[in-house]
């Protein structure tokens, strides 16, 4: 499978460049570090049943365990939707030092080109989540090791579409000027509308209703049902189901988008 | 079979303004190139001639909008990916994009992975890391990072990644821009060296004359999307203006004119120091500016007729036109606006102040 082998060696290249530089790694990590740590507490003391919401059918008292069931997901996807989202800027400055030239004037499957890179954001954001989850752990997050795989599994999907749309947007733009503006103009009301922070079910209902043509809203709601132990619900496929069609819509979109040729 | 063979290829872009028509930009307007194996050619243009966008289309970076092109034995358009195998391109290291190299990457490491990228094994790869930077004068500079690296040496990386997996063709994009001249040089005695030990054919576009005149066999001279002339830097030159015979006497240069002028060689006699140019600085009338066919060819006879006229020479000298005369003929246009060289002392290049000069009273 020649598309395998060069995804990997796209792969191995962004991969031995990421070593280079692991801090950045950790430093992504700090902003969700630190809604854990000066965020996360003031959940812990809202009145039971606040966050457990309209969402799933009652994981009793309010306290740590419930805040940080709660908050944990909504972190992984906040993490998950800046970390991929954001991967466009290096492909742009990768567009200018001719790397991307260069490469498209091999052999190498011009797809492969994307899916390398799309590849190591993912091992890179499920590292991050892993750690994201022990520190979680260590602040009073219980939760079972299938529902963490389970979050991974929702984290990957997410970063395999939008990173694929990242780097297709980032090299049909070619400017960090204009693709950071647009990038925030997206992702935070998306973030907004997902109920990272508290849940969407405190709001009024116009905004309920917005808040259901984000995609997030399904996957993050599938994420905090898993943390309480519960697979097989209609919350969960909806979820999942949500986040297959995304992560499928978005990698055709990026990668037609990529193999364009004025790229 | 040549190498690269292109029959009316073009290119059109359609840009389109707010509010306004689409409009079409005929960068390239078909056009027919033949390159012979193992030939060193060159693409002359000034700016936004279509070099360029002439270098992405037979590079496959760019589909063209009309024509056709087989380039190492594969169809531009059936099989670009077979293009791309046969082919090494090393772009342009200034302007929008840059040659090709990561800087956080290492000398070596760069190889590797473009050897990766055209599925040479590792053993294999290695092999050729290690060939390439003895070959391009990077011997001990594998483990530095790309950053780290003068503006030669990464040239010279971005070349040797061209050449790792050893196509019978390779095209070079203004392979010397932004080099100091001796690297610059160097890096020509690099490109004759792919021809000459490895029988690449190199296709290089170029902004400067000097540099198609010393390393090219054949020079394309493109201009408007059209090529306007081609043929070798000699017979480009020869067609345009011939030589330039520049001699002093002791004595009659009233009667040396006359002579001169008679022989069927001479194209055009013009007494310099009369005056009549400005350039009177000499003063002393006794000097001839010659425009010769074949000059060199020539001498022996305008000797002659000379020395059996009894007229006494104090010296003569033959230069050739430049190729600048040759791109200013064709295109109304100089390269040298273009190029730095223009801003280098005039005695850095003696022969091309001096036609610089008779250029302008012979037009």
């Amino acid at each position: 499978m020649t598309f395998i082998d060069d995804t990997l060696t796209v792969f191995r290249r962004q991969w031995r460049l990421s070593m280079r530089n692991p801090a950045w790694v950790l430093i992504a990590l700090m902003q969700p570090v630190l809604y854990l740590a000066l965020f996360g507490p003031l959940l812990t003391r809202l009145p039971a049943g606040v966050l457990s919401g309209g969402a799933s059918a009652g994981t009793g008292g309010g306290g740590t365990a419930a805040a940080y069931k709660f908050f944990v997901p909504g972190l992984l996807i906040q993490l998950g939707l800046f970390g991929s989202t954001f991967v466009g800027f290096a492909i742009i400055s990768d567009w200018r030092s001719g790397v991307i030239e260069r490469f498209r004037v091999t052999p190498v499957s011009r797809l492969a080109i994307m899916a390398g890179r799309v590849l190591r954001d993912v091992v890179v954001l499920v590292v991050q989540a892993v750690i994201l989850v022990l520190v979680g752990t260590a602040f009073g997050l219980r939760a079972p090791v299938t529902a963490v795989l389970v979050s991974l599994g929702f984290i990957v999907l997410v970063a395999l579409g939008l990173a694929s749309v990242s780097y297709a947007t980032a090299l049909a733009l070619k400017s960090e000027d204009a693709f950071a503006p647009l990038v925030n103009s997206v992702v935070v009301p998306l973030m907004l509308l997902s109920g990272i922070m508290l849940p969407m079910t405190l709001g009024p209902g116009w905004l309920q209703g917005i808040a259901r043509v984000s995609p997030f809203r399904y996957i993050i709601d599938a994420m905090r049902e898993a943390f309480t132990g519960t697979y097989g619900g209609t919350i969960m496929l909806e979820g999942v189901a949500v986040a297959v069609g995304l992560a499928i819509a978005c990698m055709w979109l990026g990668s037609r988008a990529f193999l364009r040729e004025n790229t | 079979m040549p190498i690269i063979e292109a029959k009316g290829l073009a290119r059109t872009f359609t840009s389109r303004k707010r509010g306004g028509r689409p409009n079409a930009v005929h960068a390239v307007r078909g056009i027919d190139i033949t390159v012979a194996d193992g030939e060193i050619v060159g693409f002359l243009g000034p700016n936004g001639a279509g070099k360029t966008t002439t270098l992405r289309m037979l590079t496959t970076l760019l589909t063209p909008t009309a024509g056709t092109a087989t380039i190492a034995g594969a169809d531009l358009l059936r099989d670009p990916v077979g293009v791309r195998r046969r082919t090494g391109y090393v772009p342009q290291a200034i302007g929008q994009t840059q040659g090709g190299t990561d800087n956080q990457c290492k000398v070596t490491e760069e190889l590797l992975d473009q050897a990766a990228l055209y599925r040479i094994g590792k053993d294999e790869a290695r092999a050729r890391a290690e060939l390439l930077i003895g070959q391009l004068d990077l011997g001990g500079l594998g483990d530095r990072l790309v950053k780290t690296l003068s503006g030669g040496q990464r040239r010279r990386l971005e070349i040797a990644l061209g050449l790792v997996h050893r196509p019978p063709l390779v095209f070079l994009d203004e392979p010397s821009t932004g080099l100091d001249p001796q690297s610059r040089s160097n890096l020509w005695g690099h490109i004759r060296g792919l021809r000459d030990g490895l029988g690449t054919t190199v296709f290089l576009t170029t902004h400067y004359l000097e540099e198609a005149d010393a390393l090219c066999d054949r020079v394309f001279i493109i201009d408007h999307g059209v090529i306007v002339a081609d043929g070798t830097p000699d017979e480009l030159k020869r067609r345009i203006s011939g030589d330039v015979v520049s001699l002093r006497v002791n004595g009659d240069a009233g009667k040396a004119r006359e002579l001169l002028a008679r022989q069927p060689v001479v194209r055009d006699v013009a007494a310099t120091g009369d005056g009549e140019s400005g350039d009177n600085r000499d003063g002393d009338g006794g000097a001839l500016r010659l425009t010769v066919f074949h000059g060199a060819e020539a001498l022996p006879s305008l000797l002659r007729v000379l020395d059996d006229a009894g007229i006494t020479m104090t010296s003569i000298n033959l230069s050739r036109p430049t190729l600048d005369d040759v791109f200013l003929t064709m295109t109304g246009r100089s390269l040298r606006d273009d190029s730095p060289s223009a801003a280098q002392p005039a005695d850095a290049h003696p022969a091309e102040a001096q036609l610089a000069e008779n250029g302008s009273d012979r037009g």
